[in-house]
Protein backbone atom coordinates (compact mmCIF):
# COMPACT_ATOMS: atom_id res chain seq x y z
CA UNK A 1 0.00 0.00 0.00
CA UNK A 2 1.20 3.43 -0.94
CA UNK A 3 -0.04 6.67 0.42
CA UNK A 4 -2.39 7.04 -2.74
CA UNK A 5 -4.13 3.60 -1.31
CA UNK A 6 -7.20 3.07 0.60
CA UNK A 7 -8.98 0.74 2.07
CA UNK A 8 -11.98 -0.57 1.11
CA UNK A 9 -14.81 -2.06 3.24
CA UNK A 10 -16.74 -4.77 2.45
CA UNK A 11 -18.32 -6.07 5.26
CA UNK A 12 -17.17 -7.73 9.03
CA UNK A 13 -17.31 -11.64 9.17
CA UNK A 14 -15.61 -14.25 11.63
CA UNK A 15 -12.22 -14.65 11.53
CA UNK A 16 -12.87 -18.47 10.42
CA UNK A 17 -13.52 -17.11 7.22
CA UNK A 18 -12.01 -19.07 4.51
CA UNK A 19 -9.13 -17.38 2.65
CA UNK A 20 -9.35 -19.79 -0.59
CA UNK A 21 -12.92 -17.84 -1.42
CA UNK A 22 -11.36 -14.26 -2.21
CA UNK A 23 -9.03 -16.11 -4.98
CA UNK A 24 -9.25 -14.55 -8.40
CA UNK A 25 -12.83 -12.40 -6.63
CA UNK A 26 -12.49 -8.74 -7.88
CA UNK A 27 -14.29 -5.58 -6.16
CA UNK A 28 -15.00 -1.84 -6.87
CA UNK A 29 -11.48 -1.27 -8.55
CA UNK A 30 -11.29 -4.56 -9.56
CA UNK A 31 -8.87 -5.34 -6.99
CA UNK A 32 -8.09 -8.57 -5.32
CA UNK A 33 -10.90 -8.86 -2.79
CA UNK A 34 -8.75 -10.15 0.58
CA UNK A 35 -9.33 -10.28 4.70
CA UNK A 36 -8.23 -8.58 7.79
CA UNK A 37 -8.23 -9.97 11.06
CA UNK A 38 -8.15 -9.05 14.62
CA UNK A 39 -8.59 -11.80 16.88
CA UNK A 40 -12.02 -13.47 15.82
CA UNK A 41 -12.91 -10.75 13.75
CA UNK A 42 -12.39 -10.24 10.31
CA UNK A 43 -12.85 -7.58 7.91
CA UNK A 44 -13.42 -8.56 3.98
CA UNK A 45 -11.75 -5.35 2.04
CA UNK A 46 -10.47 -4.40 -1.13
CA UNK A 47 -7.22 -1.66 -1.84
CA UNK A 48 -7.99 0.72 -3.42
CA UNK A 49 -6.92 4.00 -4.99
CA UNK A 50 -7.59 7.13 -3.46
CA UNK A 51 -7.43 9.62 -6.84
CA UNK A 52 -10.31 7.62 -7.37
CA UNK A 53 -11.77 6.46 -4.18
CA UNK A 54 -11.05 9.82 -2.58
CA UNK A 55 -13.03 12.03 -0.70
CA UNK A 56 -13.26 14.67 -3.62
CA UNK A 57 -13.49 12.01 -6.06
CA UNK A 58 -15.97 9.86 -4.33
CA UNK A 59 -18.26 12.41 -4.31
CA UNK A 60 -18.20 13.34 -7.91
CA UNK A 61 -18.20 9.88 -8.74
CA UNK A 62 -21.19 9.07 -6.91
CA UNK A 63 -23.44 11.21 -8.58
CA UNK A 64 -22.41 9.37 -12.08
CA UNK A 65 -25.45 6.92 -12.63
CA UNK A 66 -22.40 4.75 -15.23
CA UNK A 67 -20.16 4.54 -12.29
CA UNK A 68 -21.95 3.98 -9.51
CA UNK A 69 -23.88 1.31 -10.31
CA UNK A 70 -20.80 -0.40 -11.06
CA UNK A 71 -19.67 0.39 -8.24
CA UNK A 72 -22.59 -0.81 -5.99
CA UNK A 73 -23.01 -4.24 -8.14
CA UNK A 74 -19.29 -5.07 -7.24
CA UNK A 75 -20.19 -4.08 -3.96
CA UNK A 76 -23.04 -6.33 -3.20
CA UNK A 77 -21.61 -9.28 -5.17
CA UNK A 78 -18.51 -9.62 -3.20
CA UNK A 79 -20.44 -9.47 -0.06
CA UNK A 80 -23.38 -11.99 -1.93
CA UNK A 81 -19.91 -14.26 -2.63
CA UNK A 82 -19.00 -13.95 1.48
CA UNK A 83 -23.13 -14.48 2.13
CA UNK A 84 -23.34 -17.90 1.07
CA UNK A 85 -20.86 -19.40 2.93
CA UNK A 86 -20.56 -17.83 5.79
CA UNK A 87 -22.05 -14.88 8.11
CA UNK A 88 -21.80 -11.06 7.06
CA UNK A 89 -22.33 -7.72 8.07
CA UNK A 90 -22.82 -5.79 4.69
CA UNK A 91 -21.49 -2.66 5.42
CA UNK A 92 -22.94 0.67 3.94
CA UNK A 93 -21.00 1.29 -0.23
CA UNK A 94 -18.18 3.79 0.68
CA UNK A 95 -16.89 3.00 3.71
CA UNK A 96 -13.25 3.51 3.83
CA UNK A 97 -9.97 3.54 5.71
CA UNK A 98 -6.69 4.75 5.06
CA UNK A 99 -4.92 1.55 6.20
CA UNK A 100 -5.36 -2.06 7.73
CA UNK A 101 -4.07 -1.04 11.23
CA UNK A 102 -7.00 1.75 11.16
CA UNK A 103 -9.35 -1.34 10.40
CA UNK A 104 -7.96 -3.82 13.07
CA UNK A 105 -8.54 -1.00 15.70
CA UNK A 106 -11.77 -0.95 14.32
CA UNK A 107 -12.77 -4.52 15.00
CA UNK A 108 -11.32 -4.19 18.41
CA UNK A 109 -13.57 -1.05 19.33
CA UNK A 110 -16.70 -3.02 18.18
CA UNK A 111 -16.14 -6.28 18.69
CA UNK A 112 -19.68 -6.56 21.31
CA UNK A 113 -21.50 -5.30 18.37
CA UNK A 114 -19.97 -6.67 15.55
CA UNK A 115 -20.44 -10.56 17.47
CA UNK A 116 -24.15 -10.12 18.45
CA UNK A 117 -25.11 -8.57 14.89
CA UNK A 118 -23.22 -11.50 13.08
CA UNK A 119 -25.01 -14.44 15.86
CA UNK A 120 -28.56 -12.24 14.34
CA UNK A 121 -27.49 -13.08 10.86
CA UNK A 122 -26.24 -16.29 11.06
CA UNK A 123 -28.08 -18.81 8.45
CA UNK A 124 -30.42 -16.23 7.73
CA UNK A 125 -30.85 -14.06 4.52
CA UNK A 126 -32.40 -10.58 3.39
CA UNK A 127 -36.08 -11.20 0.87
CA UNK A 128 -37.40 -8.03 -0.36
CA UNK A 129 -41.25 -8.34 -1.32
CA UNK A 130 -42.95 -5.00 -3.75
CA UNK A 131 -46.46 -5.13 -3.75
CA UNK A 132 -47.93 -3.40 -7.05
CA UNK A 133 -51.39 -2.28 -7.57
CA UNK A 134 -53.40 -2.02 -10.50
CA UNK A 135 -55.68 0.21 -9.77
CA UNK A 136 -58.16 -0.10 -12.27
CA UNK A 137 -58.97 -3.95 -10.66
CA UNK A 138 -59.49 -1.96 -7.71
CA UNK A 139 -61.69 0.74 -8.54
CA UNK A 140 -63.94 -1.45 -11.15
CA UNK A 141 -66.56 -1.74 -8.01
CA UNK A 142 -66.60 1.98 -6.83
CA UNK A 143 -67.08 2.99 -10.45
CA UNK A 144 -69.63 1.40 -11.26
CA UNK A 145 -71.29 3.15 -7.96
CA UNK A 146 -71.26 6.45 -9.86
CA UNK A 147 -74.34 8.24 -9.75
CA UNK A 148 -76.28 9.01 -13.42
CA UNK A 149 -76.01 11.66 -15.12
CA UNK A 150 -79.61 13.14 -14.74
CA UNK A 151 -79.31 16.24 -17.00
CA UNK A 152 -79.09 18.66 -14.42
CA UNK A 153 -76.48 20.86 -16.31
CA UNK A 154 -72.86 19.85 -17.31
CA UNK A 155 -71.43 21.96 -14.70
CA UNK A 156 -73.00 19.71 -11.63
CA UNK A 157 -72.44 16.50 -13.86
CA UNK A 158 -68.87 16.96 -14.17
CA UNK A 159 -68.66 18.13 -10.33
CA UNK A 160 -70.61 14.94 -9.36
CA UNK A 161 -68.47 12.88 -11.75
CA UNK A 162 -65.43 15.07 -10.49
CA UNK A 163 -66.26 13.70 -6.31
CA UNK A 164 -66.87 10.23 -7.68
CA UNK A 165 -63.65 10.09 -9.18
CA UNK A 166 -61.64 11.50 -6.00
CA UNK A 167 -64.03 9.64 -3.44
CA UNK A 168 -62.84 6.20 -5.87
CA UNK A 169 -59.39 6.87 -5.26
CA UNK A 170 -59.68 7.43 -1.82
CA UNK A 171 -61.11 3.93 -1.57
CA UNK A 172 -58.92 2.29 -3.95
CA UNK A 173 -55.58 3.79 -1.82
CA UNK A 174 -57.32 2.86 1.46
CA UNK A 175 -58.02 -0.31 0.35
CA UNK A 176 -54.51 -0.86 -1.15
CA UNK A 177 -53.17 0.38 2.15
CA UNK A 178 -55.13 -2.48 4.12
CA UNK A 179 -53.78 -4.88 1.38
CA UNK A 180 -50.78 -3.97 1.68
CA UNK A 181 -50.68 -3.89 6.10
CA UNK A 182 -52.10 -7.08 6.02
CA UNK A 183 -49.26 -8.39 3.58
CA UNK A 184 -46.79 -7.38 5.68
CA UNK A 185 -48.39 -8.50 9.39
CA UNK A 186 -48.35 -11.69 7.47
CA UNK A 187 -44.83 -12.07 5.81
CA UNK A 188 -43.93 -10.74 9.58
CA UNK A 189 -45.12 -13.59 11.33
CA UNK A 190 -42.97 -16.12 9.11
CA UNK A 191 -39.96 -13.90 9.23
CA UNK A 192 -37.20 -13.19 11.67
CA UNK A 193 -37.60 -9.59 11.46
CA UNK A 194 -38.97 -7.25 8.81
CA UNK A 195 -38.87 -3.77 8.17
CA UNK A 196 -41.42 -1.55 5.50
CA UNK A 197 -39.41 0.77 3.51
CA UNK A 198 -40.58 3.43 1.40
CA UNK A 199 -42.44 3.04 -1.56
CA UNK A 200 -41.56 4.90 -4.29
CA UNK A 201 -43.60 7.77 -5.65
CA UNK A 202 -46.29 6.28 -8.03
CA UNK A 203 -46.03 9.20 -10.37
CA UNK A 204 -42.76 8.70 -11.24
CA UNK A 205 -43.75 4.50 -11.43
CA UNK A 206 -45.81 4.80 -14.72
CA UNK A 207 -49.01 4.03 -15.53
CA UNK A 208 -48.68 0.02 -15.20
CA UNK A 209 -46.43 -0.30 -12.00
CA UNK A 210 -48.19 1.38 -8.96
CA UNK A 211 -46.32 0.53 -5.40
CA UNK A 212 -47.85 0.03 -3.06
CA UNK A 213 -45.98 -1.98 -0.58
CA UNK A 214 -41.98 -2.02 -0.27
CA UNK A 215 -40.95 -4.63 2.51
CA UNK A 216 -38.10 -6.35 3.64
CA UNK A 217 -37.76 -9.26 5.95
CA UNK A 218 -34.81 -11.24 7.67
CA UNK A 219 -35.43 -15.30 6.97
CA UNK A 220 -34.25 -18.62 7.85
CA UNK A 221 -32.31 -19.92 5.39
CA UNK A 222 -33.55 -23.04 6.07
CA UNK A 223 -37.14 -22.10 5.46
CA UNK A 224 -36.41 -19.79 2.68
CA UNK A 225 -38.69 -22.12 0.25
CA UNK A 226 -41.22 -21.71 2.95
CA UNK A 227 -41.11 -17.97 2.54
CA UNK A 228 -41.60 -18.03 -1.12
CA UNK A 229 -44.59 -20.30 -1.07
CA UNK A 230 -46.37 -17.89 1.21
CA UNK A 231 -45.56 -14.83 -1.35
CA UNK A 232 -46.99 -16.94 -3.59
CA UNK A 233 -50.14 -17.53 -1.31
CA UNK A 234 -50.63 -13.95 -0.66
CA UNK A 235 -49.80 -13.14 -4.26
CA UNK A 236 -53.27 -15.29 -5.12
CA UNK A 237 -55.31 -14.19 -1.84
CA UNK A 238 -55.07 -10.14 -2.84
CA UNK A 239 -56.94 -10.10 -6.11
CA UNK A 240 -55.11 -6.67 -8.10
CA UNK A 241 -52.07 -6.99 -6.39
CA UNK A 242 -49.35 -8.69 -7.41
CA UNK A 243 -46.26 -9.39 -5.67
CA UNK A 244 -43.17 -9.46 -6.55
CA UNK A 245 -39.92 -11.38 -4.38
CA UNK A 246 -36.13 -10.85 -4.63
CA UNK A 247 -33.30 -12.35 -3.02
CA UNK A 248 -31.71 -14.32 -1.05
CA UNK A 249 -30.03 -11.06 -0.22
CA UNK A 250 -27.27 -10.20 2.17
CA UNK A 251 -28.90 -8.57 5.69
CA UNK A 252 -28.65 -5.12 4.43
CA UNK A 253 -31.53 -4.12 6.31
CA UNK A 254 -30.80 -6.10 9.71
CA UNK A 255 -27.52 -4.64 10.60
CA UNK A 256 -28.83 -2.47 13.38
CA UNK A 257 -29.89 -3.88 16.88
CA UNK A 258 -33.88 -5.01 16.38
CA UNK A 259 -35.62 -2.33 18.45
CA UNK A 260 -33.82 0.15 16.66
CA UNK A 261 -35.91 -0.70 13.68
CA UNK A 262 -36.63 1.77 10.88
CA UNK B 1 -45.83 -12.92 -9.31
CA UNK B 2 -42.31 -12.44 -10.47
CA UNK B 3 -39.01 -13.60 -8.38
CA UNK B 4 -36.07 -12.19 -8.71
CA UNK B 5 -31.80 -13.10 -7.31
CA UNK B 6 -30.66 -10.96 -5.37
CA UNK B 7 -27.29 -12.16 -6.01
CA UNK B 8 -25.92 -15.62 -7.04
CA UNK B 9 -27.30 -19.09 -7.25
CA UNK B 10 -31.00 -19.25 -5.71
CA UNK B 11 -32.09 -22.31 -3.27
CA UNK B 12 -35.95 -21.39 -4.63
CA UNK B 13 -37.88 -24.56 -6.07
CA UNK B 14 -37.34 -25.04 -9.90
CA UNK B 15 -41.23 -24.49 -10.15
CA UNK B 16 -40.61 -20.82 -9.22
CA UNK B 17 -39.82 -18.32 -12.18
CA UNK B 18 -36.70 -16.54 -12.05
CA UNK B 19 -36.87 -12.79 -13.13
CA UNK B 20 -33.89 -10.47 -13.50
CA UNK B 21 -30.73 -11.58 -11.78
CA UNK B 22 -30.04 -8.46 -10.26
CA UNK B 23 -32.06 -4.81 -9.90
CA UNK B 24 -29.67 -1.99 -9.98
CA UNK B 25 -32.58 0.08 -8.17
CA UNK B 26 -32.69 -3.22 -5.68
CA UNK B 27 -29.27 -2.93 -5.05
CA UNK B 28 -28.66 0.77 -4.54
CA UNK B 29 -31.73 0.81 -2.40
CA UNK B 30 -29.86 -1.46 -0.28
CA UNK B 31 -25.77 -0.53 -0.54
CA UNK B 32 -27.01 3.37 -0.25
CA UNK B 33 -29.53 3.21 2.35
CA UNK B 34 -29.17 0.31 4.62
CA UNK B 35 -26.04 -1.38 5.53
CA UNK B 36 -24.36 -0.62 8.66
CA UNK B 37 -22.68 2.58 8.60
CA UNK B 38 -19.22 3.09 10.23
CA UNK B 39 -17.62 6.08 10.29
CA UNK B 40 -14.14 5.71 8.38
CA UNK B 41 -10.97 7.92 7.85
CA UNK B 42 -12.58 9.19 4.29
CA UNK B 43 -15.88 10.89 4.22
CA UNK B 44 -18.61 11.73 1.37
CA UNK B 45 -20.89 14.29 2.36
CA UNK B 46 -23.58 12.77 3.96
CA UNK B 47 -26.61 15.20 2.28
CA UNK B 48 -25.17 14.18 -1.24
CA UNK B 49 -25.40 10.59 -0.95
CA UNK B 50 -29.26 10.89 0.60
CA UNK B 51 -29.84 13.75 -2.17
CA UNK B 52 -28.67 11.00 -4.59
CA UNK B 53 -30.50 8.12 -2.82
CA UNK B 54 -33.97 10.04 -2.55
CA UNK B 55 -33.28 10.76 -6.78
CA UNK B 56 -32.73 6.94 -7.57
CA UNK B 57 -35.84 5.84 -4.91
CA UNK B 58 -38.14 8.05 -7.03
CA UNK B 59 -36.66 6.91 -10.27
CA UNK B 60 -34.67 3.63 -10.52
CA UNK B 61 -36.90 1.94 -8.93
CA UNK B 62 -37.12 -0.93 -11.29
CA UNK B 63 -34.67 -2.13 -13.51
CA UNK B 64 -37.14 -2.06 -16.39
CA UNK B 65 -38.35 1.80 -15.21
CA UNK B 66 -34.40 2.49 -15.37
CA UNK B 67 -34.19 0.46 -19.21
CA UNK B 68 -36.95 3.06 -20.05
CA UNK B 69 -35.98 6.27 -19.06
CA UNK B 70 -32.34 5.39 -19.93
CA UNK B 71 -29.24 6.72 -18.39
CA UNK B 72 -30.27 10.24 -19.07
CA UNK B 73 -33.02 9.49 -16.26
CA UNK B 74 -33.46 13.32 -15.04
CA UNK B 75 -34.00 14.82 -18.23
CA UNK B 76 -37.21 12.22 -19.25
CA UNK B 77 -38.75 12.39 -15.26
CA UNK B 78 -41.09 15.38 -15.42
CA UNK B 79 -40.94 15.68 -11.62
CA UNK B 80 -37.35 15.88 -11.75
CA UNK B 81 -36.80 18.09 -14.46
CA UNK B 82 -39.77 20.25 -14.16
CA UNK B 83 -42.01 20.07 -16.85
CA UNK B 84 -45.32 20.52 -14.37
CA UNK B 85 -43.38 23.59 -13.27
CA UNK B 86 -43.89 24.86 -16.80
CA UNK B 87 -47.26 24.43 -17.17
CA UNK B 88 -47.61 25.99 -13.80
CA UNK B 89 -45.32 29.04 -15.69
CA UNK B 90 -47.91 29.14 -18.97
CA UNK B 91 -50.77 28.71 -16.51
CA UNK B 92 -49.24 31.94 -14.49
CA UNK B 93 -48.76 33.75 -17.54
CA UNK B 94 -51.99 32.94 -18.92
CA UNK B 95 -53.61 34.58 -15.34
CA UNK B 96 -51.69 37.43 -15.19
CA UNK B 97 -52.37 38.36 -19.14
CA UNK B 98 -56.01 38.40 -17.76
CA UNK B 99 -55.64 40.12 -14.75
CA UNK B 100 -53.86 42.78 -17.27
CA UNK B 101 -56.64 42.54 -19.66
CA UNK B 102 -58.75 43.03 -17.01
CA UNK B 103 -57.82 46.24 -15.26
CA UNK B 104 -57.28 47.85 -18.60
CA UNK B 105 -60.99 48.20 -18.82
CA UNK B 106 -60.91 46.49 -22.04
CA UNK B 107 -64.09 44.37 -22.93
CA UNK B 108 -62.86 40.62 -23.14
CA UNK B 109 -64.14 37.66 -23.35
CA UNK B 110 -65.97 36.22 -20.60
CA UNK B 111 -64.81 32.77 -19.12
CA UNK B 112 -66.94 30.08 -20.46
CA UNK B 113 -69.09 28.97 -18.28
CA UNK B 114 -69.58 25.30 -19.27
CA UNK B 115 -65.90 25.02 -19.15
CA UNK B 116 -64.73 22.64 -16.09
CA UNK B 117 -62.65 24.38 -13.86
CA UNK B 118 -59.75 21.99 -12.96
CA UNK B 119 -60.48 21.26 -9.08
CA UNK B 120 -56.70 19.22 -9.20
CA UNK B 121 -54.35 20.20 -11.84
CA UNK B 122 -51.56 17.00 -11.33
CA UNK B 123 -52.72 13.95 -12.42
CA UNK B 124 -51.82 11.26 -10.61
CA UNK B 125 -49.45 9.04 -13.07
CA UNK B 126 -51.47 5.79 -12.45
CA UNK B 127 -54.28 6.56 -13.75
Amino acid sequence: MTAQDGVWLYGIAFADIDDDQFVGVRGVAAEQVRVVRSSDLAAVVGTVNLTEFGQESLRRNMENLDWLGAVARAHDAVIGAVRRRAPIIPLRLATLYLDDDRVRRLLDERRDDFETALREVSGRSEWGVKAYGDPKAMTQPVAAQRPENDATGKGKAYLLRRRAELTARQNVERTAMEHADAIHAALLRFAVDGRRKQATDPVLYGKRAWMIFNGTYLVDDARSDEFASLVTQLDGDHPGITLELTGPWPAYSFTEPRQAST
Amino acid sequence: MTIAGGGGPSNLPASVSRGQSTNLGDILERVLDKGLVIAGDIQVNLLDIELLTIKIRLVVASLETAREVGIDWWEHDPWLSGKSGNELERENRRLTQRIAELESGRAVPSIDAERPIEVEGRSNGHE
